[in-house]
């Protein structure tokens, strides 16, 4: 530029025009070559519409002009869809339904034994291979949605309400896990499935009450069974040993019995012994001794002659005891 | 004269650009397209993606899908074989096999989809009437379903898979090989047809949780009476057991007791009955100690002089023994 612009003096030539395009083109076509792959994501470079390369994340060079076209697609993210149920705030627009009547559609099942169930889960996944996830399926995230929702129900299709509420839980993730697996793989979405998860599943809402009830009757009946349990340990254990207690005493009873006895025995024959050897003395002395022992103890001593017989009826028998004496 | 050139210069770029966008075009991966002339369709469709050439100005791009798509059939209520109402809902993958048929009989996607509602939405109804409600919800004819132990042995049907002769997938199948077939003339590829959702409709769904709460009840009861029933064996046998230990231990008393006796007598009479002697001595000792045991202070006794005690009472010499 030379100076301020002299209007009278400035003739636009084609030099100038062409000079002017050809400088916009050039900025313009050095902003759009360059182009930068995330670390999580691959690139898949099309020329002119048809496939040209894949490529790793960095800084990039393509062509300009809408010559060479980029889609980056992030083949390391861990992608997660909901079924049933909406965690809001989701970046992914396929992550849940938006209507919760939808979601409530989601939710509801048929069970095998014909029972209603509500079931709430949600299908990790990554994309394996860009190329498919790009060109081979239109709305692949709609067709994954799909299928999950239809591989579900052939799942729990298949299994007993109460298989499908507590017992086959883990059962039901894997099974449905190779099943989904298997049909994206089929549909070639380019995308694998990582993980199935159940979340919430519960027999319908006007149903629950009679499924909680199930539970409390089966409580009710292992306490009724604790409680009379309880009974019987309370008292049979104790009769037990009361019974023991009894025929211990009863042992010892016996040996008692039978060792007096033979005490006695003894006693019998060793005075017996000694008795045989001079029985009339022997006789009176214990007579005698014995005497001696009880007479003492009796309250009351009346000694009549023998001829004085007639004396008898005078004496006051009904004496109290300690009157005398 | 340099003027005209340079006018003449850019009047032929524009026009050899105009010729040039109009000669070139390029095909995506994601499309197939038919050059039509004068609104028919020339040769063979391309579907090989990149740059390609066409004559220009008489001959037009129609761009058509090459990928999967999708049909996305509304919820339909049906009835099934056994009248039970349900709302289905399925879903199926198709492709545009044959881009000229297609572009002929259909033009547009739109078209397309109309059709696909009315040929799938028809087939679906015709194989959900002829089968019963079991056959569409389950798949696998022979399998065992994992028992709650907790509710084993239970009368009714609970935990019991009603049994099938088709399955679902076998019906999804039927409705496939009818439709496929109507379709190939639109030159639409039919690729699945899966049922996304079946569900009872409003009134059977109220039906189904009313038999599910009555389910439900009955099982309760019966634990409720399992434990009631329990705790009364378990009562009764505590009564058993407990008439059993004592009676039982009454009778070893009794026999423990009754031995012991036995075995004192015998041994007693064994010592006491050898000789006439033994028996006499045994008399009169006895008879001592029984005297001894007689008398309390509250006894008055009157004792003749002529008793043994006292016979030397009288007389040092008594007459008589």
């Amino acid at each position: 530029m030379k100076g301020p612009p002299n209007l009278d003096n400035f003739n636009v030539t084609p030099k100038m025009v062409v000079g002017v395009i050809l400088l916009f083109a050039a900025i313009f076509a050095a902003f759009s070559t360059f182009y930068t792959v995330q670390a999580e994501s691959q690139g898949v470079v099309l020329r002119f519409g048809k496939y040209s390369k894949t490529v790793d994340p960095g800084l990039r060079f393509k062509l300009p002009f809408g010559i060479d076209k980029v889609y980056v697609v992030p083949v390391r993210r861990q992608l997660k869809q909901e079924f049933g149920f909406g965690t809001s705030g989701a970046s992914n627009r396929s992550q849940f339904s938006p209507s919760s009547s939808e979601q409530a559609e989601e939710r509801s099942m048929v069970t095998g034994d014909l029972n209603a169930a509500s079931v709430e889960w949600i299908i990790q996944y990554r994309v394996q291979d860009p190329q498919l996830f790009l060109f081979k399926v239109r709305q692949p995230e709609l067709t994954l949605r799909n299928i999950s929702e239809s591989v579900m129900r052939t799942v729990v299709g298949d299994r007993t309400v109460d298989e499908v509420i507590t017992i086959g839980r883990e059962e039901i993730e894997s099974d449905a896990l190779v099943m989904m697996q298997e049909l994206v793989n089929k549909y070639e979405l380019g995308l694998s499935i990582d993980q199935v998860q159940l979340k919430d599943v519960n027999p319908p809402r006007p149903v629950r009450p009679s499924f909680n009830e199930v539970n409390q009757a089966q409580q009710e009946r292992e306490s009724m069974i604790n409680v009379a349990n309880g009974e019987y340990n309370k008292v049979i254990p104790r009769a037990k040993g009361e019974a023991e207690q009894k025929i211990q005493a009863a042992d010892g009873y016996a040996f008692k019995r039978v060792n007096e006895a033979y005490g006695d025995v003894s006693r019998f024959n060793a005075v017996f012994e000694q008795y045989i050897k001079a029985p009339e003395v022997t006789k009176r002395r214990l007579y005698l001794e014995t005497m001696k022992n009880v007479i003492p103890q009796m309250g009351k001593k009346v000694i009549l002659d023998e001829e004085a017989q007639q004396i008898l009826p005078f004496l006051q028998l009904e004496a109290k005891k300690g009157g005398t004496r | 004269m340099k003027q005209m050139t340079l006018i003449a210069l850019v009047i032929g770029a524009v026009v050899a650009v105009i010729l040039l966008g109009n000669t070139l075009y390029t095909v995506p991966e994601t499309q197939q397209v038919i050059i039509t002339q004068f609104g028919r369709p020339i040769g063979e469709p391309i579907t090989k993606a990149g740059l390609h050439f066409k004559t220009p100005f008489i001959q037009e791009v129609n761009s058509i899908e090459k990928r999967i798509l999708a049909w996305d059939g509304r919820p339909n209520e049906m009835p099934t074989k056994d009248k039970t109402y349900i709302v289905v809902d399925t879903f199926a993958r198709w492709r545009i096999s044959d881009a000229n048929q297609y572009f002929l009989r259909l033009r547009d996607e739109r078209s397309a989809q109309s059709r696909l509602d009315d040929i799938l939405g028809s087939e679906t109804r015709n194989a959900i009437a002829k089968h019963e409600l079991i056959e569409v919800i389950r798949t696998t004819k022979d399998r065992e379903p994992a028992a709650d132990s907790t509710l084993s042995n239970t009368p009714g049907n609970i935990g019991v898979l009603y049994p099938i002769n088709k399955g679902r997938a076998k019906i999804e199948e039927e409705i496939f090989t009818q439709a496929a077939v109507k379709l190939q003339d639109f030159g639409i590829e039919l690729l699945d047809v899966r049922f996304k959702r079946i569900n009872y409709n409003q009134s059977v769904r109220q039906r189904i949780y009313e038999r599910m709460i009555s389910e439900r009840q009955q099982i309760a009861e019966r634990f409720r009476s399992q434990g009631a029933g329990e705790a009364a064996k378990i009562k009764g046998k505590k009564e058993r057991d407990l008439q059993e230990i004592e009676s039982k231990a009454y009778r070893t008393v009794l026999e423990v007791r009754g031995k012991a006796d036995a075995e004192a007598t015998e041994i007693y009479s064994n010592a006491f009955n050898r000789t006439p002697e033994t028996v006499e001595f045994y008399d009169f000792v006895k008879t001592l100690e029984t005297y001894e045991q007689l008398f309390d202070d509250d006894t008055t006794m009157i004792l003749s002089t002529d008793s043994d005690i006292f016979r030397y009472l009288k007389a040092v010499e008594p007459e008589t023994p």
